[in-house]
């Protein structure tokens, strides 16, 4: 067990204890896996209504390009990424991820265009490695810094919109992936309406020492209740989202992972800026000639929650494996077990019936078409 | 006479046949549940070896066999409604009933003084 004096904290997590969260340590942060309501109440909460999610352990990056050309860092970021990043409009954000040079997925993040700098929101437990991939490969172009002063925090549900509506009008007209910043109570916060739940949300990073009360008060109102880290990969997990270290890792890549939509045209074969990113030559054939392995969703046949790392297999018997899963467990939305993994491509295809294997037997489990839940992005 | 052991079990033990569940205090832990796998009768268990499995949103976790056994009865109704292990633990949603192989190695279990002890 990791020593609990050595893990840091989010400027939440006063506020966490206050609340009876149970702690857990995540990523080298003490983090709040549930609150009293439980893991349960709080995913059915957040897709009824609005849940608040401390995000503040993930990495905010801003790469500032020194020529005070956006242009300049966008370019010099599409060396890391495959994602159109020039292409990205001022207030506008873009899911990407950085590949190595074996096409393998280094981290997952979100990229952000604001004006006259990129902003960059990357997973906790790479945020470090990003940090040095960034600066030893952009740093004669951009500044790039780590934001160590901010929290982040995620208001997700369909009662989201609302709820902050109230301390900021605007918020109405934003729609899915924009970007603006914004006085709440008059402190300065960069808003995205975004979030990894498969609803309409937000994801707010507000400056650490008015993270407190900007939070307090968004749980003042009675549609919003806080939520750990436990809903928040059963939410994930039913939006049919990739947790990073779980879904995708460096053994991955976009492909098989079926993230092309996280490649745009003008990254690919033919297109104005094709290739130019680390594994692109392996990333990019497999774009054309296909992959032998997919990730999938998976819906067990049976009530049995199907866990990441059991082993998937052709038959009931565990004689032809066919693959295994990455994500499961039981999704309070779709009341049932879902899961998510890679199989080989001959049992890729929606519908087919395969075995995983669970305490020595094996559950008939079938290849079903992510997400689970109907995402509710407002486009 | 109602012992329990370090692994959040309670046992009713009424002759040689010892009614098993897991405590209140284990269900708060676990949380919610939403599966439970339960043995089938006639399986014979030693003390320790995992004889059932909940399972939570987040997570499943075993069920130890108390004591040397054998299954004679099991309680369907946590199967059909594993929520009843959170609102009922140490009454409706007991888990098995188990004839013990040696009724005097439960002397050796916990009482529930002992037990309450155990978890404060």
């Amino acid at each position: 067990m990791e020593d609990v004096s050595t893990l840091k904290h989010t400027p939440l997590h006063a506020l966490h204890l206050s609340l009876g969260a149970r702690m857990v340590p995540f990523a080298g942060y003490d983090m709040p896996v549930q609150y009293p309501e439980g893991v349960l109440k709080e995913h059915l909460h957040t897709r009824a209504a609005a849940g608040l999610f401390d995000v503040s352990h993930m990495g905010q990056i801003v790469v500032r390009p020194k020529s005070g050309k956006v242009e300049d860092a966008a370019l010099a970021l599409e060396q890391l990424v495959p994602a159109d990043v020039v292409g990205l409009g001022e207030g506008r954000q873009r899911y990407g991820l950085f590949t190595n040079a074996a096409g393998g997925i280094l981290d997952d993040l979100m990229i952000v265009n604001r004006g006259d700098h990129l902003f960059l929101v990357v997973n906790a437990a790479c945020k470090d490695a990003d940090l040095k991939h960034l600066k030893d490969s952009l740093g004669s172009v951009c500044d790039v810094t780590m934001l160590t002063d901010r929290a982040l925090i995620a208001l997700q549900g369909p009662r989201a919109g609302a709820v902050l509506c109230e301390l900021w009008a605007d918020v109405a007209s934003m729609r899915f992936m924009d970007v603006a910043e914004a006085e709440l109570h008059d402190v300065s916060c960069i808003i995205s309406r975004s979030g990894y739940t498969g609803e309409d949300g937000f994801e707010i990073s507000i400056p650490a020492d008015a993270a407190v009360d900007v939070t307090q008060r968004l749980l003042e109102h009675p549609d919003v209740l806080p939520i750990g880290l436990g809903a928040r990969d059963s939410l994930r997990l039913e939006a049919g989202l990739c947790l990073y270290g779980n879904d995708i890792d460096t053994n991955t890549t976009p492909i098989e992972a079926g993230l092309e939509w996280a490649i745009q045209k003008s990254r690919r074969a033919g297109g104005e800026r094709a290739g130019g990113f680390p594994g692109a030559g392996r990333i990019l054939a497999e774009l054309t000639d296909g992959v032998s392995t997919r990730r999938v969703g998976l819906r067990p046949e049976g009530r049995a929650p199907v866990r990441g790392g059991a082993n998937l297999y052709a038959d009931a018997e565990g004689r032809t494996a066919a693959g295994t899963v990455t994500s499961g467990g039981f999704g309070p939305s779709v009341d049932g077990p879902v899961a998510m993994g890679y199989v080989d491509a001959e049992h890729a295809e929606i519908g087919t019936r395969l075995f995983a294997e669970v305490r020595g037997k094996y559950l008939p489990i079938a290849v079903t078409a992510l997400p689970f839940i109907k995402q509710t992005y407002k486009r | 006479m109602l012992k329990f052991t370090e692994e959040h079990e309670w046992l009713k033990i009424e002759g040689d046949v010892a009614t098993v569940g897991i405590t209140e205090h284990a269900a708060g832990q676990l949380g919610d549940l939403v599966f439970v796998e339960l043995p089938e009768a006639g399986a014979s268990f030693s003390k320790g070896d995992s004889a059932a499995t909940v399972e939570s949103v987040k997570a499943a976790s075993d069920v130890y066999c108390p004591l040397d056994g054998e299954i004679v009865e099991v309680n369907q109704a946590i199967v059909d409604d594993p929520s009843l292990v959170n609102s009922d633990p140490q009454g409706a949603a007991w888990f098995f009933k188990l004839k013990l192989a040696d009724p005097d190695a439960a002397n050796a279990l916990l009482d529930e003084a002992a037990y309450k002890e155990f978890v404060a």
